[in-house]
């Protein structure tokens, strides 16, 4: 693996275009795009305040960047490099910015989530959505960037509100059954969505894109509950992960569970492989990582490190996290489908993987520690089917 | 004398008891001496008659000395009662009434400590009951008690069980408490941290309220873009409208309804592939159960083949029907009934197998366990003889090898054993060529001496046979009917025959070739029958012998030798000499043939 030279960023904001040419990277006020194959700097854009959060449109054209103390929010071209445009939430305040799926409207959320603002770059209107959930993921585009779903909480009850991303017409609005709504998540056929109370209650509600409640999953009570939910990419499994350490998968005809993962702290399942890594210098400690569902796989591995299999049955050092403190560090916090929903890697407990991302074509895997990153290969030869 | 009296009564009272109603009834100290009298009455009266019994005035002195005796041995200070004169038939009164006073003295004492002792007897008897109830009122008591302790058992038993079921009841109890109470500290935490970060939330809406409220600079929200774009999709904009509503709520149906088509659509490919699998289920089921049963000799096998065909027609029947209509829901169920059915089926059938092939297996295992041991055994023996065999083997081997091993090592000396075996074995391959030498000079010796006897035999044939021919020339020239009459007789059939023979012989000279080669071809092989007519030639010979007595003994011995002997070779030889020696005897052909012919019609005679 090569590695480039290092290019200065600050809050880690560094990102790819959607087509994969250009690589934008902010570096405190100054937003930096190079050409992905060279590395080149192509534009340099200077905005007025220090950027806390930048994103590129979906059609790889415009840049926003969005600096929460100021308020502001600048647009950058690419094609064009004077174009330029502001965005003054004002008085208000800003929480975060995002685009919308056409990259013609920027969603703003205000401060104290009083409102959601969306710009539309087209017509220069706004429109406001009032009363936005403040939840772990209240907002979410459907795939194909038709419909965007909003979570909302007016009277002490949770509402969804389904926006066609054409002209943000109000389609549906319908109350749904959580006490606290955590999150929702849209299936991949747009058909579907996932509904997600808040941890202090497993419950999962599925509704159609019309707003009918397709079915309630609840897999026990009082303890802690769900903490990810995830749908393979074919939209047929739905993973919930929970802060009992287990995934639960549930199928798209039935809604009800099919299977069950758990994540042991001892492995002795014979069919696992356990890659530990074994580094040669004594002060960095290992990684070890414990991989679900994967009966083979081979690894690249640096010089200075080697990955060698642990045979079963194997202990896992699991730090017991604080138990009174809120939020704790335990249960199932990552789930990703590999493409073809062949794969499900799950992150357990309070290791430290920042991220888990499978290559497109499903036969990789990389993982992004605080210091470290691996990417894993799965040998496809072994598989019959 | 009034003390004395006093003490009677209590004494009698204790004692005596017929005495005692006698002095109670007649006790009176006033009327001491009727009282005396009345006791001494009675006393009399009753001991009257043992007196009278013991003592009459004839006895008197010897009563005397008697009472004296015994109240000697009673240790009595002896008062020797006298009489009160000397054979006369009255006693002195006062030893005896002092005898008298001191029995009774000792009676009264007895009697009180009779009285005394029944008292104690009473009293003793008494306490025993007493105690004897006392007793068996304490054992009573005792086995109560011992019951209640065993049922107190039993209760604290069954306690301690309930104590041990409670405790485990409470430390499950104690359990659930300490999990629901972690859920509720998470929880409550969950909350706090929750309502801490509302809190923070609100104080800082308020201050930026207060903020505002002071600031009042309403910093406007714009926008400011340097020009429109284009939406991304090029189109143009639309206005809000309710057929823009509409045609987004039919959008929205429209992607609902493909999604469902489409998982409809899967949903249909896939219960048909299940269908498909399940008839073919159906059919291998079919297929497996009904050769098997056809050919099973159980009592069910007609019902269930029946059942088989029938279900096998109506399968036929369903499936034509159910590849028709599909979605038929009566199609469907008669296809899993008729599944399950089969499917039962099947599991009967298999676990039938199940028991037979375990009966099975557990027949063989015993029939195994019995037959196998023996063979087993025996095979085990062979098998150790082999080994043992072997083993022997191989230490010889061993040995030997190790000897060429040894011998190998040291040269010289091996060289040396190899020469003195091969001198050794020339030495046993001289010593068997003497042998065979020896034997075969012997062997050449024998034959030696064989051929020479043969030489000699043939010369002394030869001899003989010229001496025959000679004798028998002499016996015709000499012969006569008229010296032997007895040999004549049987020499004139003899002599007659031989007569006959003659002219016979020369008129069939010719006939006696074939005759005589006939003949000397029967003669010539040596048959039983044969040999039994030469006795009946010898015969012939010894009579003709007996003709020429004393012509030649040493020919009729060498004759009888020779007939003895080798009757029929010799003979053959004799009558026919051998080819070596044709022209010496054919002289004596003729006579050869004669004597043939004499042999035969002897016989012929011999025999008639």
């Amino acid at each position: 693996m090569n590695f480039s030279e290092v290019f200065k960023q600050s809050n880690q904001l560094c990102k790819v275009s959607p087509d994969g040419k250009y690589l934008a990277t902010c570096v405190q006020y100054r937003l930096v795009v190079r050409d992905m194959s060279t590395l080149q700097i192509l534009q340099l854009y200077t905005c007025l305040d220090q950027i806390s959060h930048m994103d590129w449109s979906s059609d790889s054209l415009f840049i926003l960047c969005a600096m929460y103390k100021r308020g502001l929010v600048q647009v950058w071209s690419l094609e064009q490099p004077d174009w330029h445009c502001k965005i003054d939430e004002g008085s208000i305040g800003l929480l975060s910015s995002r685009w919308s799926p056409d990259g013609r409207h920027i969603l703003n959320t205000t401060e104290f989530h009083l409102r959601i603002t969306v710009w539309s770059l087209c017509t220069k209107a706004v429109s406001y959505i009032k009363y936005p959930k403040a939840c772990q993921k209240g907002i979410d585009f459907s795939r194909d960037g038709c419909y965007m779903a909003l979570a909302e909480r007016r009277d002490c009850k949770d509402y969804v509100s389904v926006f066609v991303c054409d002209d943000w017409h109000l389609l549906r609005h319908f109350e749904t059954e959580t006490q606290d709504l955590g999150g929702l998540e849209w299936s991949p056929n747009g058909c579907v969505l996932a509904v997600w109370d808040s941890c202090l209650e497993y419950k999962v509600l599925l509704y159609s894109l019309d707003g009918r409640l397709l079915s309630t999953y609840s897999a026990y009570e009082w303890s802690l509950g769900v903490k990810t939910v995830t749908w393979s990419p074919s939209s047929q499994f739905l993973a919930i992960g929970s802060y009992d350490e287990k995934v639960r998968v549930l199928n798209h005809i039935t809604w009800k569970k099919i299977t069950q993962f758990e994540h042991p702290a001892t492995i002795n399942n014979t069919k696992a492989v356990v890659y530990k890594e074994v580094e040669r210098r004594p002060a960095v400690g290992a990684d070890d990582l414990s991989l679900h569902n994967i009966t083979i796989g081979t690894t690249l591995f640096n010089t200075q490190s080697k990955y060698e299999i642990c045979p079963p049955p194997v202990q896992i050092p699991v730090v017991k996290p604080d138990p009174d403190r809120a939020n704790p560090k335990i249960g199932v916090s990552t789930l990703a489908f590999s493409s073809d929903s062949r794969y499900l890697a799950t992150k357990n407990g309070g290791f430290q993987v920042q991220s888990l991302n499978w290559h497109c074509s499903g036969d990789s895997l990389i993982l992004l520690g605080k210091e470290q990153l691996c990417l894993c290969y799965m040998d496809t030869d072994q598989e019959d089917k | 004398m009034g003390e004395w009296w006093t003490t009677v009564p209590i004494g009698t009272s204790m004692g005596n008891y017929e005495a005692s109603r006698i002095s109670h009834a007649t006790m009176s100290p006033s009327r001491q001496n009727n009282y005396v009298s009345m006791y001494s009455l009675p006393l009399s009266k009753s001991s009257y008659s043992v007196i009278s019994a013991f003592c009459t005035e004839d006895n008197i002195s010897p009563c005397i000395s008697y009472i004296n005796q015994e109240l000697d041995s009673l240790g009595l200070s002896s008062i020797c009662i006298e009489a009160s004169s000397p054979g006369g038939a009255g006693l002195s009164a006062v030893p005896a009434l002092n005898a008298m006073y001191e029995l009774l003295q000792i009676h009264r004492r007895n009697m009180c400590t009779l009285e005394e002792l029944e008292k104690e007897q009473l009293k003793k008897t008494s306490s025993l009951e007493h105690m004897q109830m006392n007793n068996s009122r304490l054992k009573d008591q005792l086995e109560l008690s011992i019951r209640e302790k065993s049922g107190l058992h039993e209760t604290e038993r069954q306690l301690q069980l309930k104590i041990k079921t409670l405790q485990s009841c409470l430390k499950t109890e104690k359990d659930e408490v300490q999990k629901l109470q972690n859920i509720i500290a998470s929880r409550a935490s969950q909350y706090s941290h929750d309502a801490k970060r509302k809190e923070r939330e609100a104080s800082k809406l308020k201050e930026r309220l207060s903020q505002l409220l002071v600031d009042r600079k309403d910093k406007k929200l714009a926008i400011d873009v340097l020009n429109c774009l284009g939406r991304s999709d090029g189109r143009r904009s639309h206005w809000k409208t309710a057929k823009a509503t509409a045609s987004h709520e039919g959008e929205m149906y429209k992607s609902l309804l493909s999604d469902y088509e489409a998982s409809q659509r899967s949903l249909m490919l896939e219960n048909a592939e299940l269908k498909k699998v399940l008839q073919q289920m159906k059919k291998e089921m079919i297929h497996i159960l009904s050769p098997r049963q056809s050919s099973s000799r159980r009592a069910t096998a007609d019902d269930t083949q029946e059942q088989v065909d029938s279900d096998g027609e109506e399968k036929a029947g369903d499936s034509s029907r159910e590849t028709l209509d599909q979605s038929c829901e009566h199609a469907r169920e008669q296809l899993t009934n008729s599944i399950r059915q089969q499917w039962r089926k099947l599991r009967n059938h298999m676990e039938k197998l199940d028991s037979q092939a375990s009966q099975v297996q557990n027949q063989l295992e015993s029939n195994k366990e019995v037959i196998p041991r023996e063979t087993h055994d025996e095979e085990m023996e062979r098998m150790r003889h082999e080994v043992q065999q072997c083993k022997e083997f191989i230490h010889t081997q061993q040995q030997l090898l190790q000897q060429q091993l040894n011998t190998s090592f040291d040269d010289e000396t091996a060289a040396l054993l190899n020469d003195c075996y091969t001198l050794e074995e020339k030495e046993r391959l001289k010593e068997e060529w003497r042998l065979f030498e020896e034997q075969k000079r012997n062997f050449e010796r024998e034959r030696k001496n064989f051929t020479e006897a043969a030489i000699r035999l043939g010369r002394e044939k030869k001899a003989f046979q010229e001496d025959r021919a000679t004798w028998l020339k002499n016996q015709f020239l000499n012969m006569t009917p008229f010296t032997d009459r007895r040999r004549c007789s049987s020499s004139d059939g003899h002599s007659a025959l031989s007569i006959r023979s003659e002219p016979e012989m020369r008129i069939s000279s010719t006939n006696t070739q074939p005759a005589k080669s006939s003949t000397y071809a029967t003669f010539s092989t040596p048959k039983p029958t044969q040999s039994a007519t030469v006795p009946s030639t010898t015969e012939l010979y010894r009579t003709l012998r007996l003709i020429p007595d004393s012509r030649s003994p040493r020919q009729r011995q060498t004759f009888n030798s020779f007939a003895c002997r080798t009757p029929c070779r010799t003979l053959c030889s004799l009558v026919c000499p051998p080819a070596p020696t044709p022209s010496g005897h054919r002289k004596s052909a003729p006579s050869c043939e004669t004597t043939v012919f004499i042999g035969l019609h002897f016989d012929a005679t011999g025999k008639s």
